[in-house]
């Protein structure tokens, strides 16, 4: 079972959304700043941004698919 | 235009004994002190020929800001920028069918291929496609194994008889999409991520970092601030 779970979790096509998280937050924060601990900061911030929205999306979604 | 101006205003404010002589009199005297406008900046960042930065940013992700000298986020544009779009090559491709098969110049009825025009925003790793597809239109097939050639087309009659018989080895849109499955569409959206982040990139080379509001205001409120502080101390 926690096999099943594992391989389930590990081949989630979402994993392949981090690295693009991370690409995608480290240029938007260069573009806006020119230091690399303002880059660094506002890199983070705007990556806890991506993931919670993502997460909100998914819990509304999890929300109707319960619902329906 | 205005960006011009600013490097001027610059020079001027350099030199404040040029300043007067150049508003107080004669074009001679204007034309000898300003032989040279200085690069242009914007929040202390040198950004040189802003418009050469921005095409060398366009062609080679962070090449432009390593001509500013700005070589730390030249590195991290090309790292992160580089590197996503060649993974969305590797997604999108196999050894068997040839890599970046998710690049590609293509316009006809069954496949409008939109996605090329943010993928070319990272420059020239794109720029193959239009190669292959040019090549394809003379009639000759594709190279490299068929990196970044467009699909055979579905029927023949969409195309001309030079262009079908140029991709008769190439496999068609259907197949790309059944032997790559989702990786596909992945490969895709990696590419074009990478082609419209570099847009930004080539921005950034362009008109310097864009900071937010609060930063700015920080950055306004701080040069008052010292010259406050170097007043209080020549005060007795």
């Amino acid at each position: 079972m926690n096999g099943l779970l594992f391989a389930a979790v590990a081949t989630n096509p979402l994993w392949y959304a981090l690295p693009l998280i991370v690409v995608v937050s480290l240029v938007y924060a260069a573009t806006r700043h020119e230091d690399a601990v303002s880059i660094l900061t506002h890199a983070l911030r705007i990556g806890v941004w991506i993931v919670g929205f993502m997460l909100s999306v998914f819990a509304v979604l999890s929300l109707i698919s319960w619902l329906v | 235009m205005s960006r011009g101006r600013l490097g001027m205003a610059h020079g001027h404010a350099e030199g404040n004994h040029e300043l007067t002589l150049v508003f107080a009199g004669s074009k001679a005297l204007t034309a000898n002190t300003t032989p040279l406008a200085p690069p242009s900046r914007e929040h202390g960042v040198v950004l040189k020929d802003p418009a050469l930065a921005a095409l060398l940013a366009w062609l080679v992700p962070g090449l432009g800001h390593l001509y500013q000298g700005r070589i730390a986020k030249g590195i991290l544009f090309f790292v992160c920028l580089v590197s996503t779009f060649a993974y969305g090559c590797y997604l999108g491709g196999s050894s068997e069918l040839g890599w970046g098969r998710v690049v590609y110049v293509a316009w006809r009825d069954d496949d409008r291929r939109l996605a090329y025009l943010c993928q070319v925003g990272i420059g020239l790793p794109a720029l193959p496609a239009i190669v292959q597809a040019s090549l394809a239109k003379k009639g000759k097939p594709p190279r490299w194994n068929g990196f970044m050639a467009p699909p055979r087309p579905e029927a023949f009659g969409q195309v001309g008889e030079d262009f079908a018989q140029a991709l008769s080895n190439q496999p068609t849109l259907d197949e790309l999409h059944f032997q790559l499955r989702s990786y596909f569409d992945l490969g895709t959206a990696y590419t074009m991520i990478a082609g419209l982040l570099n847009i930004l990139a080539v921005y950034d080379a362009w008109g310097g970092p864009v900071l937010p509001e609060s930063a700015r205001k920080e950055d306004d409120e701080g040069e008052p601030e010292e010259k406050k502080q170097t007043t209080r101390k020549q005060q007795p």
